[in-house]
């Protein structure tokens, strides 16, 4: 569904992404791991050219976005993507926020458009903030709307980037849960994050990057149980 | 004189002043404003030649006097390309164009000041430039800068008093009249001072209402 090829990153002298090769399959669940200044978000940023990659090629479901003559704003309605600092608009309730890309980018009638919302709003258990502010939700309770925000333009994959790390402990769960719930429905999804039980339990597939580069991949069982690589023992025995 | 006893006798000469002051204060804080939001999308313009455009407009209506700015128009203009504005027109164009300049550069600061994650997100969600702009990046610019946007309507009103010069019997303009008519040099000028700020004063109320207003979504 996504390949990548020869992926660098540079943002002036400093080289960011070293040449990453990928290929991801529909319905599969990546997680990538690694420490921090590693170039997992940069990865991620990456796949749907909120950074513009200074080398390589990316192709979703068999056309290249990388190209010149691409329109990134059309495939960008098929990647949904979710933030670590939520990003919803505050000058929107909950209902609008959610509506707004489907009724302005996919020219949805505003009755349907609401009526998904409810739906995805329910999937993420906050019917009941629909008319709410941002301002008026908790983190977890934004997160979840950001993720409804991103499902209503029904993506074929969804890129999470850090969703738990700006959360309180206690509201982290609840953004989990609802990412499991998306991966059981076999969502394709790539995942950046610290949270290493959920990296385990939800994964396919676990990527490990250090230095701009992919140290390693596999299962989790493989990954997390025997790895071969240095560095990612080392990492691994920092946070495990 | 006193003064209301002046006010009252030239009254007529005050209230046609007042109207023409409303009238080029009004056409200067729409026309600014839209030209000024022009402005500023030409200054985040994906193209240099563009980008240069609009700063080069700011940089020069910011540079120069207003009043220079308004004999250019209306009598260089004139001399020169035989373009002959009426002095309304003049005035009003004057008003507009120089009040653009600093509301495009009040428009830039908001939206520099928009969070970069709000237009990420906005892209993220298939919208192109120019809605993210319209529908995300903008409206959020806008209620951050009202204060600094309301302190500029102001100073057109003050400002307005400037086309006195070409001849439209503005506030300004009209004092000037009832000096030379009662000898007073005071009262007169006193008198347009009360109703400047009275207009002034009644605008940053509005304001300060509409301000609160938009606030309600922000906090509980």
């Amino acid at each position: 569904m996504i390949t990548v090829k020869n992926l660098h990153k540079k943002f002036g002298q400093l080289h960011i992404l070293k040449g990453i090769d990928l290929e991801i399959a529909k319905g599969e669940v990546v997680v990538v791991i690694g420490p921090s200044g590693s170039g997992k978000s940069t990865f991620l940023r990456c796949l749907n050219l909120l950074e513009e990659p200074t080398e390589g090629e990316i192709t979703f479901e068999g056309e290249s976005i990388t190209g010149k003559r691409h329109n990134i704003n059309k495939t960008r309605e098929k990647m949904g993507m979710v933030f670590q600092q939520f990003n919803l608009f505050p000058h929107k309730n909950v209902i609008d926020n959610i509506t707004m890309a489907p009724i302005r980018v996919k020219k949805i009638e505003k009755n349907k458009a609401e009526a998904l919302a409810m739906d995805l709003l329910r999937t993420v258990g906050l019917e009941d903030k629909r008319d709410a502010y941002p301002s008026q939700l908790s983190g977890g309770q934004k997160q979840r709307i950001a993720i409804a925000r991103a499902l209503a333009m029904e993506p074929h994959v969804m890129l999470f980037d850090e969703p738990t790390s700006a959360l309180d402990p206690e509201m982290v769960g609840e953004v989990l849960d609802v990412m499991k719930n998306l991966a059981d429905k076999g969502m394709t999804m790539v995942i950046v994050t610290h949270e290493m039980g959920f990296a385990r339990e939800v994964g396919d597939r676990i990527l490990f990057m250090d230095q701009g580069i992919i140290m390693e991949q596999g299962t989790p069982q493989e990954v997390f149980g025997s790895p071969k690589n240095q560095r990612t023992k080392d990492f691994l025995s920092k946070v495990l | 004189m006193e003064l209301f006893t002046m006010f009252w006798e030239y009254r007529s000469y005050f209230l046609t002043g007042l109207q023409y002051t409303l009238l080029l204060a009004a056409l200067g804080v729409l026309c600014g404003f839209i030209l000024g939001l022009l402005v500023t999308l030409l200054r985040m313009a994906p193209w240099r030649i563009v980008r240069f455009i609009g700063h080069a407009w700011v940089e020069f209506l910011r540079g120069t006097p207003m009043l220079v700015q308004l004999l250019i128009i209306h009598y260089g203009f004139s001399t020169a390309f035989n373009i002959n504005f009426s002095p309304i027109e003049s005035g009003a164009i004057t008003l507009s164009i120089n009040s653009s300049a600093y509301l495009a550069e009040i428009f830039r600061a908001g939206i520099q000041g928009v969070d970069r994650g709000q237009g990420e997100a906005a892209r993220s969600l298939g919208m192109n430039r120019w809605m993210s702009l319209r529908f995300i990046i903008i409206p959020q610019a806008i209620k951050s800068v009202l204060p600094a946007i309301g302190n500029e309507f102001i100073t057109i009103i003050k400002e307005s008093s400037i086309v006195s010069f070409i001849g439209i019997t503005e506030l300004m303009f009209q004092s000037g009249a009832v000096v030379t008519i009662t000898y007073d040099g005071m009262t007169p000028y006193l008198i347009v001072a009360v109703m400047y700020f009275i207009l002034t004063f009644t605008l940053s109320r509005i304001l300060g209402l509409f301000e609160r207003k938009l606030k309600a979504s922000d906090h509980r």
